[in-house]
């Protein structure tokens, strides 16, 4: 045979395959978003019933943004490495805790002290996150359950340190902190030194016509929620992030390629748990206070719920999915429970309803997954 | 310069004791292709994973013998070793990420990268990615193979497998440093055309200078292609050709011809053989992994003893686990007359067939029971034999100890008393309680998978004897399904060969090498497929 031949029946042999699709396609459209167009129908719902002024609601929807996407895009990277639902990003919340209690003790006030805090809580959660990923390495396949766990294991260990070596072990300077009995730390740390030391940086105001109440966007913390999107969009751009991928496809098969999964794995967690300790840092000063032992118990549950609400599913999340999941969840949160009362006569019908739709949502997320799952071994 | 490419010289193996390969040398040459025959389990796989330096080798102590390339003795004990010495290796199942695109899985951690400011500071896998470049090569591995037109962007995820292989092959070829090419049976889930477009390219490839090592069942494949042709049987090598010596019948016999083993007993009566068809199943389809059957037509004759063969993954595993309802599947069964629903392990057992489990001691045994409960627990669930009545019902536990020593008695099951835990007992006698459970159903029909694999030599003979008695005393007809060609030969009337999920043919056990080999290799649908 003749090289021409060969190259003739090589072509003959294997058909071209057609070209796929590229127009717009709204039914396609409307069935891969079908979650947050849902939620977004309940919003606007919820939204119309609660009898809420749209600057209002627009005011709030902007501090809720800026205060909660952080924590939720830190849940990217172990999605995409195949690691599901980092719920372990409670640990995160408690490194950006400690390194509050540490700042608010030397009283180290406002940009400096926030920025000191950051600094502060990052070896902290890079250690938390070495922690974990070595944990969910040998439990592989099962990390979110044992991340969930581990939230309530690591809280355990939280308590004991603030309720019992705080200002025994560990000397407290600020006496407000302290319980009056002269060790374990009160129900309530006051960040009052630090509040809105990042979102006071610049403030601007945009006055709505026929309302008496501008929106207040803190411009500065909107930029680092920005500036963070940018920087994973980038890192998936890179070779760690194309490692992170192959790793979340299929660990077997990255492994005979030569990528050490091990190491990405944990990588991939110690990069989720520093966001979060920084998502956990600016969430606080938006706050003002701090609940010593209940701040960082719903963090995993609450962003998990919102990228959920996003689109995102256990193996798959976008950055427009996990900004879009927060602006859903957070809306639900202002709208529902004037809702309820206005539609039911009650609060706590709304209350119970975002409650509900919060687990929920988690719940169909993971049923879902394991559906999907079951379909792709029969096939 | 060195006459050959990869010389692999008096490889010797052993795991755990048992020698998998005694010493095999090969010699490849630059630009030539080279076959490796042999049926499952003949060591083909042991000395490739050798080859590659996979981890298993290295785990289980190691190997002995001598690797050289191009004259050089080379040590290679990782995989990654086998790479830097320009060893490529497309695997059996694929290893390709679905969700990645083509040009992403060809590069697959050998990305082609640039330095930018956040890696500058941070170290290279900050590096950006270099897609266009990643593009390009991937393109020009893509043309070599001659596929131009496919799209190099495209995700690996809706490809038709025949693609796939071509995109493990281009991600090889890919690498510069490939030297040899090792292909662990490529075709065998390709269809005709694809296959023969894979044994163009391959020719190809060869004039290019790259050495090919081809791994196949099919033999018609190893004569069109290869230069020279190595047969594996048992771990040993029988034989090494030059393809001008070879031809199919020959291959097939080196590949299956082994002493016959006299097995079973010559002495008692012939089979209650009668025409009559007792089971009769049609257009069967088995959702099994790894041993699916697609579309099998098979009949079963009241009182013969029928042997199932064929090499492993073809599907006559797969056979007894759908008749009996352990895995989903489809098609039609007639007992005795009677349509029997598919599906639904109940029914199938109260039909009066009963299933010896190749996988002893997951599905056939509860393993921290008793002897006694083992053997009884089936009938008292499908049957409701051993139960006393009282309202509720409860275990017989007389009845249920007398027939339990009846049977060790019977089948001479070496244990301590009906009250030993299955778990302590030896791989021989636990497949005679196996045994026992099923012939506590009474059944007529009996479906005994791998009933040999992994018990020694000796019980080997007794567990074979067992089901010949079984046949000729008590009239049961047995089905037998076996990875050892020769355990079948030794004692069943008829031998059906099963290949790729289909009936290949049926043979007596005294039909030649040669023919068995052939069924084995699929080569008669092969001829079918080429006369139509």
């Amino acid at each position: 045979m003749t090289s021409a031949q060969e190259t003739r029946t090589t072509q003959n042999a294997v058909p071209p395959i057609p070209p796929a699709k590229k127009k717009f396609e709204l039914a396609y459209a409307l069935r891969s978003n079908v979650v947050p167009l849902f939620f977004l129908v309940i919003c606007v719902i919820g939204a119309y019933y609660s009898g809420l002024s749209l600057p209002f609601l627009l005011n709030e929807i902007v501090v809720r943004m800026a205060r909660n996407s952080f924590l939720v895009i830190s849940l990217i990277i172990p999605i995409l490495a195949g690691m599901g639902l980092n719920f372990g990003i409670v640990l995160g919340a408690m490194a950006g805790q400690f390194a509050y209690f540490a700042t608010v003790n030397w009283q180290i006030a406002g940009l400096w002290g926030f920025t000191l805090t950051c600094l502060l809580s990052f070896p902290l959660a890079v250690f938390f996150g070495w922690l974990t990923g070595k944990l969910f390495n040998s439990a592989k396949g099962k990390e979110m359950i044992t991340g969930i766990i581990l939230g309530f294991f690591a809280n355990g260990v939280y308590q004991l340190i603030n309720l019992y070596f705080m200002g025994n072990l560990i000397p407290i300077r600020v006496p407000e902190m302290l319980i009056p009995g002269g060790y374990g730390l009160r129900n309530t740390v006051d960040l009052k030194i630090m509040h809105y030391a990042l979102d006071n940086l610049w403030k601007v105001r945009i006055s709505i016509p026929g309302s008496i109440m501008p929106i207040v966007v803190p411009v500065v913390t909107l930029a680092v929620i920005a500036l963070l999107c940018v920087g994973m969009h980038f890192l998936f751009k890179t070779k760690l992030g194309q490692e992170f991928r192959a790793t979340g496809q299929n660990r077997h098969i990255a492994e005979v390629s030569g990528i050490q999964v091990d190491k990405i794995r944990i990588l991939a967690i110690i990069f989720s748990t520093v966001l979060a300790a920084w998502g956990q840092i600016i969430f606080l000063q938006n706050i003002g206070n701090m609940n010593t032992y209940g701040a960082h118990v719903q963090v995993g549950t609450f962003a998990v719920a919102a990228i959920l609400i996003g689109g995102a599913s256990v193996s798959k999340a976008t950055i427009g999915q996990a900004l879009m999941g927060t602006l859903l969840f957070h809306t639900m949160f202002i709208v529902s429970p004037l809702a309820g009362k206005n539609l039911l006569g009650n609060v706590q019908v709304g209350e119970y309803f975002r409650v509900f739709v919060t687990y929920g949502v988690i719940g169909v997320a993971l049923a879902l997954h394991a559906w999907q799952g079951k379909a792709k071994r029969k096939t | 310069m060195a006459a050959y490419r990869l010389e692999m010289r008096d490889i010797q193996k052993e795991y755990f004791g048992n020698r998998v390969l005694k010493g095999v040398s090969i010699r490849v040459e630059p630009g030539k292709i080279y076959s490796i025959v042999g049926e499952n389990g003949a060591g083909k796989s042991t000395l490739m994973n050798i080859l590659f330096g996979m981890p298993v080798i290295h785990n289980t102590g190691g190997f002995s013998g001598e690797i050289l390339m191009d004259g050089n003795p080379v040590r290679i004990s990782s995989p990654q070793d086998a790479v830097d010495l320009g060893i490529g290796m497309v695997h059996q199942e694929f290893m390709l990420l679905p969700g990645f695109s083509i040009a992403e899985n060809i590069k697959l951690n050998r990305e082609i990268t640039f330095p930018n400011m956040v890696s500058r500071l941070f170290g290279s896998r900050l590096q950006s990615l270099d897609i266009p470049a990643m593009r390009r090569d991937s393109r020009k591995a893509l043309d070599r193979l001659g596929l131009s037109t496919l799209d190099e962007m495209l995700p690996v995820a809706g490809l038709p497998v025949g693609y796939m292989q071509f995109v493990e092959i281009a991600r090889e070829i890919d690498k510069e440093k490939t030297k040899i090419l090792v292909l662990d049976e490529p075709t065998a889930v390709l269809t005709e055309s694809e296959a023969e477009v894979l044994l163009a390219t391959m020719r190809r490839l060869a004039g290019e200078g790259i050495s090919i090592l081809f791994i196949t069942h099919r033999l018609d494949e190893v004569l069109a292609v290869s230069e020279d042709i190595t047969v594996l049987r048992d771990g040993e090598q029988v034989a090494t050709l030059k393809t001008g010596e070879a031809s199919v019948s020959r291959l097939a016999e080196l590949m299956v011809g082994r002493k016959l083993e006299a097995v079973g007993c010559d002495a008692c009566a012939p089979s209650p053989k009668g025409d009559k068809t007792l089971l009769k199943i049609e257009d069967l389809r088995v959702d099994m992994p790894g041993e699916r059957v697609r579309g099998l037509d098979l009949d079963v004759y009241e009182g013969e003893i029928l042997g199932v063969g064929g090499l492993a993954g073809h599907g006559k595993i797969g056979i007894a686990n759908g008749v009996l309802g352990m895995y989903p599947a489809e098609g039609k069964l007639i007992l005795d007359g009677k349509e029997l629903p598919l599906n639904n392990a109940l029914e199938a057992l109260r039909s009066g067939m009963a299933f010896v489990s190749e996988d002893r001691r997951g599905v056939g045994l509860l393993l921290d029971e008793s002897i006694e409960t083992n053997m009884t627990v089936t009938a008292m669930q499908c049957q409701e034999k051993f139960l006393r009545r009282m309202g509720i019902s409860l275990a017989d536990g007389g009845a249920i100890r007398r027939h339990a020593l009846k049977m060790i008695r019977d089948l001479d099951i070496r244990c301590t008393g009906p009250e030993q835990i299955v778990r302590r007992l030896s791989g021989g006698n636990q497949q005679k309680v196996c045994i026992a459970k099923a012939i506590t159903l009474e059944p007529r029909l009996i479906f005994v998978s791998e009933p040999t694999r992994g018990i020694d030599v000796g019980a080997k003979k007794i567990v074979l004897d067992l089901l010949v008695r079984l046949n000729r005393e008590m009239g049961v007809t047995v089905v037998i399904t076996s990875s050892e060609l020769a355990e079948l030969r030794s004692i069943c009337d008829r031998i059906a060969i099963i290949y790729n999920g289909k009936l290949e043919g049926v043979l007596p056990p005294d039909a030649s090498d040669v023919d068995f080999g052939l069924l084995m290799a699929g080569e008669m649908s092969h001829s079918r497929k080429e006369a139509s």
